[in-house]
């Protein structure tokens, strides 16, 4: 099976690497054109000055960092719990993280409006802050499936009940064992679910827009709605970043340990 | 840090575990109970709440007229065309992304290619929303480079009936995050193809044909169709991309939903429940189907 290059591979990678950079050649060639005749970096120029571009995209990179923050409050306790006390739950636990690639972020943030209008028991859309913290909520969610998968995998490559044991006989309770003991262990792999989440969050559309908050996404949306050459420097720009969260993730699985006590 | 460990204090300051009440709970049950409340506050109830409201009429009694109502024409064709690109962006993803991770792990391709391959399908496979339509309308829209191009050599695709905004576009633009998903998951199963099992069969006399069509396909087949099935439910949620692209004038049912709940274009609020019912349902009939395959298929690659 192991011979020399095949010219079916060589066709595959080739037709596959065309229909890929085509776009991606195409996008940026696109956003040098603002000025007439030559190319420059007017569209970025003008998209980094423009204050509702400063403004959605603070507010989106705010949103995702306390999205990350709520992820792991969440998820390293309740996977770590599940290794340690409740391995009988764990099938039902990952099948609730996996819901959210079952049910459409459209359909959750549509539950969201009915659920938690000014009229219910807990009118977190009656107030802006509410409906922040709702987006912050939504966006956990969203990103669930693959924080949990992340810090699962994580918490696999360290010796939980061992780790436990000895905090305990030293006198931790929960909240030292859990965050000065389990947390710093797995920290590559919470970070790796980070990065992940906020390549997620930073341009997410449905749920931002269905709330009404100023985030990076809509403003994408509205910018390609009214602009010619504006939103291929947009797009360049946020493959950049999806480009930068990845190789972190990439850099950082060199750092994350192979099996068990290996360290 | 000393809150780091105090999950969901948001929402349900009496949740978090505490030394005090390990004497009379069950504290083993009160380790997940933040996960557990999130989840059905902020998931499993919203998603109940439109279920249950599908089965309603407007006074909030049991009536089936909204399911039925789904039966219209034009509702009906929405579904029918989400159904068909999600169909078709998954299958094409899945027999190209398949491809692709064949070629870089079997074809005898230089090792950088493929880390590099690996590396972009990350990467690509998370560039989906309103950029992606950007980028696709940068390139195939009717002002895009390769539009331009091939009309400078005498091809109007636009004139041949191609359009971007439509049922071939979409599928196009979609296969853009399927391909790489798709070479991302099908990967790991791929090298999980033993070395003993090429040999095994080598030695008994198979021809590469007969390995392949004997040994790697039935152990591939539950993680591909697995994948695909993954990648439908991936295409069939999705809205930013198609109404970057598209606007409103492809009437997908995301996009039908989406309008409903800006402006009750259905004029029937329980219509919009039934709408996000079928497509649970659908989703959810796929991912049935997935974790099914999945089971089957990791008896396999221990």
């Amino acid at each position: 099976m192991n011979r020399k290059s095949s010219p079916w591979a060589w066709l595959a990678f080739f037709v596959g690497a065309a229909y890929f950079l085509l776009p991606l050649i195409a996008t940026f060639e696109f956003s040098l054109r603002m000025e007439r005749g030559v190319y420059s970096f007017k569209a970025y120029q003008v998209v980094f000055g423009d204050p509702r571009f400063q403004e959605t995209f603070l507010y989106s990179v705010t949103v995702a960092i306390f999205t990350i923050l709520l992820g792991v409050l969440l998820v390293v306790p309740t996977a770590y719990w599940i290794r340690l006390r409740l391995p009988q739950l764990r099938p039902f636990v990952e099948f609730v993280t996996l819901l959210p690639l079952v049910i459409p972020a459209i359909v959750i943030v549509f539950g969201y409006i009915r659920m938690y209008g000014s009229n219910s028991p807990l009118p977190l859309l009656a107030s802006t802050g509410g409906t922040n913290v709702l987006l912050v909520i939504g966006y956990a969610m969203l990103s669930l499936p693959y924080m949990y998968r992340a810090v699962d995998t994580g918490l696999r490559t360290i010796d939980v009940r061992t780790l436990t044991e000895a905090a305990q006989i030293l006198g931790a309770g929960w909240v030292t064992i859990i965050g000065r003991i389990i947390l710093p262990n797995v920290l590559i792999a919470v970070l790796s679910g980070a990065f992940l989440t906020f390549a997620i969050v930073i341009g997410e559309f449905t749920m931002a827009s269905l709330l009404n908050r100023p985030a990076f996404g809509p403003y994408l949306q509205l910018v390609g709605a009214n602009r010619a050459y504006e939103p291929a420097a947009l797009a360049v720009i946020s493959f950049i970043i999806t480009w930068g969260c990845m190789s972190v993730i990439q850099v950082l699985a060199r750092f994350a340990p192979r099996s068990p006590n290996s360290r | 840090m000393a809150d780091v460990t105090a999950p969901g204090t948001a929402i349900a300051p009496s949740a978090p575990p505490t030394a005090r009440t390990a004497a009379r709970f069950p504290t083993r049950w009160l380790g997940i109970a933040p996960f557990i409340l999130f989840a059905l506050l902020f998931l499993i109830l919203p998603t109940l709440y439109l279920i249950v409201g599908a089965f309603q009429n407007a006074d909030g009694a049991f009536s089936l007229n909204s399911i039925r109502d789904l039966f219209t024409p034009s509702i009906l064709a929405a579904y029918w065309i989400s159904i068909k690109v999600s169909f078709a962006s998954a299958i094409i993803g899945a027999l190209a992304g398949l491809a692709i991770a064949i070629a870089i792990i079997r074809g005898g391709l230089p090792e950088w290619l493929r880390s590099t391959t690996i590396t972009f399908s990350g990467v690509a496979s998370n560039f989906a929303g309103v950029p992606l339509a950007f980028a696709f309308l940068a390139t195939l829209g009717r002002l895009g480079l390769v539009t331009v191009l091939l009309n400078e050599i005498g091809i109007n695709i636009y004139r041949l009936g191609f359009n971007i905004l439509s049922f071939w576009g979409l599928t196009l633009t979609y296969l853009f995050f399927q391909i790489p998903l798709m070479v991302v998951i099908i990967t790991p199963a791929i090298d999980g193809l033993k070395k003993e099992w090429g040999e095994a069969a080598a030695t008994l006399g198979a021809s590469t044909l007969q390995y392949w069509r004997m040994v790697v396909i039935p152990v591939l087949w539950p993680s591909f169709l697995g994948t695909l099935v993954l990648l439908f439910a991936n295409a069939f949620g999705a809205i930013a991309t198609a109404y970057a692209l598209t606007g409103s004038s492809l009437n997908i049912v995301p996009i039908l939903l989406y309008a409903q709940i800006r402006g009750d274009v259905l004029h029937n609020p329980n219509l919009g429940y039934a709408l996000a019912f079928g497509m649970i349902v659908i989703t959810g009939l796929a991912n049935g189907f997935y974790i099914w395959f999945r089971t089957r298929s990791e008896r396999w690659l221990k």
